[in-house]
């Protein structure tokens, strides 16, 4: 299996020093005056040093010149061959630029950063080949990461020996100015293709590989029961509800929110806040949504078209929670987190909640 | 810590020092299955012809078209075969078995296998007239008696099995309660917990049952916001466990209970665990309807490979007339079996009972009473706190929830900072624990503690097996910050290097018999 490599030099610089994020010069610039120190290099040398202990020190890596790749590779005892020179200072074009050559000639591109990383891998590579990251960010809401350096070498490598399936992953980034602000504010970007082994919980062999789609079935069964004729779903993002679309004999994208008829045919895909009250407007309907990530979000992220209005029309009493037991297990006792942007929504929504986990199963869990 | 460190002794001097761990070194005999040693017209056992023409005696409908396709073997094969795989084992006679938490293994007295084996118990036939069997009768009744003291329940059967089938019985008797009282169309909702076994839930789900699941909150107890929010009238049962898998004695289980019984729903509590609290509470006490016993984990009967163990219901007398049937009563001068209870939820398994594992349980009370009956379950919580000291002093090694509190019987053990730190995990960590001749068990699913080891030391360990089990799990956390590979490669010394898991979990995969395994793995 051939492995690509690049590494975003200044991702997570902005950390340490307090200016939770790294995107933009002027960041930068504030961040090495108090006097940050790059680290994205040292853990992606990390995770290259896993990946040798597991797979051999034959292993040849394609990269980035420098600091964007060839010397994380050569700290990890590993031969890089570069394909691609940046310029200096490095810029996220220059991560694009890297990732878009490394794309072709890899199988599996591993990159060093954080969500802004992940949303530059995104725009170069998009599905085209399977990814994964290496935690070095300040913000990192998206999925794509090992959950420290080290297993992000070790899913590298289970993903070499076989065995591995390949999902996809959110990509999620925080608007940095409104949260040096104060605000937090997310979005969903798009998916990436990762290998499929659970980051939370690491037990990639004993994680229920059959005990996941077989609760998604008992959802999409329990979803189906609990449909009037005629009222239409609301499915909300992420690989979970994509899932449950499947077992209702949908295919929808896993970006967006969906409309499913109760037959499970895609009655509208991908729709726009404004479009989706007028659908809830017309027909009593259901809603269906899922936290996202693990990171327990379950409104107000990545799914903002199922805005305040959409809820208030549909009524809170519809609003379906769906999850697996395995990812409510994975939040670690962390409650669900709803940010609708509206503050008497939230409070109304808050409070224990019950969850579908399958078929005739709920678990009854804390909304934050 | 190093294997080959010596404690020297004064037999060093002749025969050399040994290594300070056990060098363990499993039987590898590559053993095919007995169909694949069959031998076309090899014989064990020449059964002689019948008597009588039996196409004249049998029903159409018994008899075979084609002969059954058997292995064919001598009995030194079949001997060989056996004592091989016997040797490819770890279990609770040959083994420190503390590894497997929640399965209470302890001693199982030999003298009590003398009793069961005599020809007095082992000749008799669940179908003879009762009157040619008051003795067992007898044993069942007292054993009835006795684990109604120490429940504080009024009636208890020991009809049903163990495990699952006790937790059903449970959950039927629940059923046929509100059936009886005509709320069933009404209560149609069990809550449990995630940490509870979980056949609750899935006992509950198979008897019709919508199931609710709390998780723990950040003391690691059952929610009981979760509860407030989960009961109501639809409510007909909580099913539940104390302490839970994680040790963790709940203190408000009487709130528990109260909730449920104020919604209108049953409790009942799941005590096939029982080892930490015999003779120091009850089910009753907290205020349960109904709870049940394994009889192979806390009263020291075998556990048999999921197969023959016993259980025990207890039920309060508003209960009673669901209890599984028939039930064994005396009327002052005779034992005899009551099969006329027309509420009952019926039989759970065959006539009445595992019999021989319930003249084992009554062998074990009779022989330590009920004072020792309370040490046990007092040197169990010793044994388990004085194994948590020691596993808490390895590196790596935490025990999530309730920081500083003890632990009652058992504990939920968690390697997360290991994982983190070494890239090892707990299936790694097991693995290489069965090098040293031991092994251990991570725990259910969904894993809500990560990285999970259930440990439970019951009071058949001493001190020098647990420090012996602490020490392996030392040298192998040690080896996994020195020497991962080691670890993760292993085992090195044992039969089986490392189980394909998707065998295990897929059902296009896994074969547990010989017409699966041909089908799904030989393709044929």
């Amino acid at each position: 299996m051939r492995f690509g490599l690049v590494v975003n030099p200044v991702a997570g610089l902005g950390g340490r020093v307090g200016l939770k994020g790294s995107d933009g010069a002027d960041v930068q610039r504030r961040a090495r005056a108090l006097g940050a120190e790059p680290r994205a290099g040292e853990r992606a040398a990390r995770a290259l040093a896993e990946l040798r202990s597991r797979l051999g020190a034959g292993l040849t890596v394609r990269t980035a010149a420098g600091a964007m790749g060839a010397d994380a590779v050569t700290a990890a005892g590993l031969r890089a061959e570069v394909a691609y020179e940046p310029g200096a200072p490095t810029t996220p074009a220059d991560t694009k630029a890297a990732a878009a050559v490394l794309a072709a000639e890899v199988d599996l591109l591993l990159f060093a950063g954080g969500d802004g990383t992940a949303r530059d891998v995104l725009d170069a590579v998009g599905p085209a080949v399977p990814v994964l990251g290496v935690p070095t960010g300040v913000k990192m809401h998206s999925a794509v990461f090992g959950v420290s350096p080290r297993a992000a070498g070790e899913a590298a490598a289970l993903m070499a020996t076989g065995g591995t399936a390949i999902r996809d992953a959110e990509v999620m980034d925080l608007d940095e100015d409104a949260v040096r602000e104060g605000r937090v504010s997310a979005r969903l970007y798009g998916h990436l293709r990762v290998p499929d082994v659970p980051v939370r919980i690491q037990q990639r062999k004993l994680g229920g590989s059959v005990t996941a789609p077989a609760s998604v079935g008992g959802i999409a069964a329990e979803l189906r029961r609990r449909l009037g004729p005629g009222e239409p779903l609301v499915l909300g993002p992420g690989g979970t509800m994509r899932a449950v679309a499947a077992a209702l004999g949908a295919d929808v994208p896993v970006m967006g929110v969906n409309v499913l008829d109760r037959d499970g045919r895609l009655a509208a895909a991908d729709v726009s806040a404004a479009r989706l009250e007028e659908i809830v407007r017309e027909t009593p309907a259901w809603v269906a949504v899922t936290p996202i990530g693990g990171q327990g979000f379950l409104l107000g992220r990545g799914n903002q078209q199922i805005s305040p209005a959409v809820l208030r029309a549909v009524g809170t009493d519809r609003l379906l929670v769906v999850a697996t037991e395995a990812k409510l297990a994975a939040l670690g006792g962390r409650p669900l987190l709803v940010d609708t942007g509206d503050e008497d929504l939230d409070r109304e929504l808050t409070g224990h909640r019950p969850v579908l986990t399958g078929h005739g199963r709920t678990a009854v869990y804390p909304i934050c | 810590m190093n294997t080959d460190r010596a404690t020297v002794t004064p037999a060093d001097a002749k025969i050399g020092p040994k290594p300070r761990l056990r060098r363990f070194h499993q039987a590898r005999w590559d053993e095919p299955l007995l169909f694949e040693l069959s031998s076309p017209g090899e014989r064990g056992v020449l059964v002689p012809e019948p008597g009588v023409p039996l196409d004249d005696s049998l029903p159409e409908g018994l008899r075979r078209t084609t002969p059954p396709a058997l292995p064919e073997l001598s009995q030194l094969h079949v001997l060989r075969h056996y004592l091989r795989l016997s040797q490819e084992n770890l279990g609770v006679d040959l083994n420190i078995d503390v590894g497997q938490g929640t399965c209470t293994m302890k001693y199982s007295p030999k003298v009590n296998d003398r009793f069961v084996r005599d020809p007095k118990l082992a000749e008799l036939h669940p179908l003879q007239d009762e009157r040619t069997v008051q003795g067992v009768l007898e044993i069942i009744y007292r054993l009835e008696r006795m684990l109604r003291e120490i429940s504080g329940m009024d009636r208890v059967s020991l009809q049903p099995g163990a495990g699952s089938a006790a937790i059903y019985a449970n959950v039927a008797m629940i059923r046929a309660y509100f059936a009886a009282r005509g709320e069933l169309e009404q209560r149609d909702e069990v809550i449990t917990t995630i940490f509870s076994h979980p056949s609750n839930a899935a006992c509950a789900k198979t008897a019709g049952f919508k199931v609710i699941t709390l998780y723990p909150d950040a003391d690691g107890y059952p929610d009981i916001e979760a509860l407030k929010a989960a009961v109501g009238p639809r409510t007909a049962a909580l099913l539940i466990t104390n302490p839970e898998d994680t040790g963790i004695f709940n203190p408000r289980i009487e709130e528990f209970v109260r909730i449920v019984h104020d919604a209108g729903g049953l409790c009942a509590y799941d005590q096939a665990n029982a080892n930490g609290i015999l003779g120091i509470t009850r089910a009753r006490d907290a205020g349960f309807d109904l709870c049940h016993f394994n009889l192979h984990k806390t009263f020291s009967t075998p556990h048999a490979c999921g197969g023959p163990a016993a259980g025990a219901c207890g039920v309060t007398e508003a209960l009673a007339p669901f209890l599984p049937k028939p039930t064994v009563e005396f009327d002052g001068t005779r034992y005899h079996l009551d099969d006329d209870r027309p509420e009952s939820v019926g039989k759970i398994r065959p006539f009445y009972g595992v019999v021989p594992n319930l003249v084992r349980a009554y062998a074990w009370i009779m022989s330590l009473g009920a004072e020792g009956l309370r040490e046990a379950a007092e040197v169990a919580v010793l044994n388990n706190n004085y194994l948590m000291k020691k596993v808490l002093e390895i590196r790596g090694a935490s025990a999530p929830y309730a920081e500083g509190r003890r632990r009652i019987e058992q504990v939920r053990y968690s390697w997360a900072t290991l994982a983190e730190e070494t890239g090892v995990h707990t299936e790694d960590i097991g693995y290489r624990a069965a090098d040293f001749g031991t092994h251990y068990w991570t725990s259910h699913h969904p894993f809500v503690v990560p990285e999970p080891m259930t440990l439970e030391p019951t009071e058949s360990y001493s001190r020098a097996d647990l420090d012996e089990y602490a020490a392996i799990l030392a040298e192998v956390a040690r080896e996994a910050y020195e020497e991962p590979e080691t670890v993760r490669t292993a085992p090195h010394r044992s039969t089986v290097h490392r189980i394909r898991q998707d065998t295990l979990e897929d059902p296009e995969t896994w074969a547990v018999t010989w017409r699966a395994y041909r089908r799904k793995i030989l393709g044929q």
